[in-house]
């Protein structure tokens, strides 16, 4: 009987911090959100329970303009990300040795232990008009007057694939870990090139690890906010500086918490309709790795 | 012994209530950057040996809404704008009347305290005093721009992506008054200004493919003034000194409709718990020796009486470059923000950064 109690204790105290952490930094705060997003302000200090901050939304074009681009952009840094991340993966997993793969990983690690400020900077110094790159091909002949590299989309995108190019990797390396050498070689010995048995064989098996990757790479990308401020010129809005401004320039903390509602709504639909088209499930991929 | 839960709780709160009293009493200031310079923290511990100062840096908006969310606890003195006070005060609640007996006002420059008095002042309680006041305009590198000298001319398209701004309503306030109209003026027709609002949209709009990037802190204006990427810029006053300093063509430019004066105040927040460090501190930095460092960090001046003088000599020299008396006379002082207009020009804003182009 006591082994039993103490067994449960045990397992009440180990599930405890997990169970706070969900209750008190996830739930909770979530809860005040939906409440604050389902206020009107009518004038000071005066409020009224309604829809008006998620209506606005909808009725006001700029706000979903920029949440469409948003999305689109985080997409395209998804797509990279795989395809960059994806042979590097595949290297890491099946053609590199024990050492080289740790060496490996930590390559892919260390751009991690600076901070993203740091990081951005990193590439404001090497983009800018006056700045490395610049520099470098003007020294070189190839172009004969300063070029701006910065302050646009691409410079956005650039930086977003270099910050989320670990979460990619990771779930992706450690899928095709446990892919079998022989299944590979079966496939040349059935006369398949390289194409087919990408296709055929190791594509298919490494879908959990795309999928999972994408996804946590997806929500990471159209959830951050410093990358696209600091390397973002004039015409580059992100959504959460949308949010911002309603929480902190415009005092709106209402269509704030509607707006980071509709956030959470909208990426969670691009999740759920890549894993619809994909054929996988959340179970299948990201908690699998 | 036994102890009834009662008397537990009891002896836990003395314990703990000793504890505080026997520790060093804490002044948590909610500040602009340079404002609590390392020098004179020094020199106020010194002095006060019982107190400590925690800074956190923070800017107008961003001190609103930390107050906001926590109903004015967590700080025992902050420095907004003195328009950031009446509205906000109005609509949240987050600050404490000040007790103006504890204050030497006798050192203040009187035309700024009056100043902010008048603005602060809320059923017959003041909430606000100056500190430190300066100017937002123009700056321009001499020998790229010679002619600059209107909100106007950041979209002038001569200097076609070399001019850059700050996406605040600074700019929105400048360019109404670049076309001719006085945006304070009509802060009390919201119907008025939402339409002169419409209007500067426009106009902004337009001048995008004008400006190179919207800077977002002194750092990267700075960034782009001295590598010469931008010739000329909106810009506070401070960071024009600045750059001054080091390239003597870069200077402040006072627009020809006016700069806009600011005045950062000292307010108490509802809930701050050491009120009277606060006071200590409001009497401290503004000593005539206090005041010097406080401007020698910030590049602002220190509204005291003679405030100007005060200023070290390498900022008099940048101030004595870019003002004329008949600027200092033309200055614009932010009017207060009624309720409401903060989110008008929030949208107004949210418009432009969404513009696609002219």
């Amino acid at each position: 009987m006591n082994q039993r109690d103490a067994r449960r204790l045990s397992l009440i105290l180990l599930f405890m911090p997990f169970a706070l952490w969900i209750l008190l930094l996830i739930l909770l705060p979530h809860i005040g959100m939906g409440v604050l997003s389902l206020r009107e302000k009518i004038a000071p200090r005066q409020y009224e329970f309604g829809f008006d901050n998620y209506i606005e939304f909808f009725t006001e074009p700029i706000y979903w303009h920029i949440m469409a681009r948003t999305a689109i952009m985080s997409l395209i840094v998804t797509a990279l990300a795989l395809v960059i991340g994806f042979p590097v993966s595949y290297y890491i997993a099946k053609i590199a040795g024990p050492r080289t793969r740790g060496a490996m990983f930590m390559f892919c690690l260390i751009p991690l232990w600076v901070s993203d400020l740091i990081r951005a900077f990193g590439w404001i110094l090497l983009l800018r008009e006056t700045g490395v790159i610049s520099g470098v091909l003007q020294w070189t002949g190839l172009i004969s007057e300063p070029i701006e590299l910065l302050y646009n989309d691409a410079a956005v995108i650039v930086g977003l694939v270099y910050t989320v190019m670990l979460f990619m990797i990771v779930p992706l390396t450690s899928t095709m870990d446990g892919m079998d050498d022989s299944m590979i070689e079966a496939g040349y010995n059935l006369g398949g090139n390289g194409l087919t048995v990408l296709r055929r064989i190791i594509i298919p098996y490494a879908m959990p690890g795309i999928i999972s990757g994408s996804i946590i790479v997806f929500m990471l990308t159209a959830g951050s906010y410093l990358t696209p401020v600091l390397l973002g010129g004039k015409y580059s809005s992100w959504f959460t500086q949308t949010i911002y401004d309603q929480f902190i320039t415009r005092y709106n903390w209402e269509s704030g918490a509607a707006f980071g509602f509709l956030l959470l709504i909208f990426t969670s639909l691009v999740v759920w309709i890549g894993l619809k088209l994909s054929g996988q499930s959340l179970s299948s991929t990201v908690a699998r790795s | 012994m036994r102890m009834t839960m009662k008397t537990a709780v009891l002896l836990t709160a003395t314990m703990l209530a000793g504890m505080g009293s026997a520790q060093a009493e804490t002044l948590r200031l909610l500040t602009w950057g340079g404002y609590a310079p390392e020098n004179v923290i020094a020199k106020f511990e010194e002095m006060y040996p019982d107190i400590d100062v925690e800074v956190t840096l923070s800017n107008n908006e961003e001190m609103v809404a930390k107050l906001r969310a926590t109903g004015g606890a967590g700080f025992d003195l902050a420095q907004p704008s003195h328009d950031r006070i009446y509205a906000p005060q109005l609509e949240y609640d987050i600050y404490k009347p000040l007790d103006m007996s504890k204050i030497d006002t006798s050192v203040f420059e009187p035309k700024l305290l009056d100043g902010v008095k008048a603005n602060t002042t809320i059923d017959g309680e003041i909430y606000a005093v100056p500190h430190q006041w300066g100017t937002s305009g123009l700056m321009a590198d001499k020998s790229k721009a010679p002619d600059f000298k209107s909100w106007g001319d950041l979209c002038n398209p001569e200097y076609k992506g070399k001019t850059s701004m700050r996406l605040k309503r600074t700019i929105l306030l400048g360019t109404a008054y670049s076309m001719g109209e006085d945006p304070f003026a009509t802060y009390s027709d919201l119907d008025a200004y939402q339409a002169l609002l419409d209007k500067v949209v426009e106009k902004l709009s337009a001048c995008k493919d004008n400006i190179k990037a919207y800077w977002k802190g002194g750092d990267d204006l700075s960034a782009m003034m001295l590598s010469g990427e931008i010739v000329a810029s909106e810009t506070w006053d401070s960071t024009a000194y600045k750059l001054y300093n080091e390239n003597n063509n870069i200077v402040f430019v006072p627009p020809e409709t006016g700069a806009l004066a600011w005045i950062d105040t000292f307010v108490i927040p509802r809930k701050g718990e050491a009120d009277d460090a606060a006071y200590k501190w409001i009497n401290f930095v503004l000593q005539p020796e206090i005041s010097q460092m406080m401007s020698e960090s910030t590049g602002a001046i220190v509204a005291v009486k003679g405030g100007k003088d005060l200023l070290p000599d390498h900022l008099k020299a940048a101030v004595n470059a870019a003002f004329t008396d008949e600027d200092i006379n033309n200055l614009k002082f932010f009017a207060n923000i009624p309720p409401g207009v903060e989110d008008m020009e929030g949208k107004a804003l949210e418009k432009i950064q969404a513009a696609t182009g002219g």
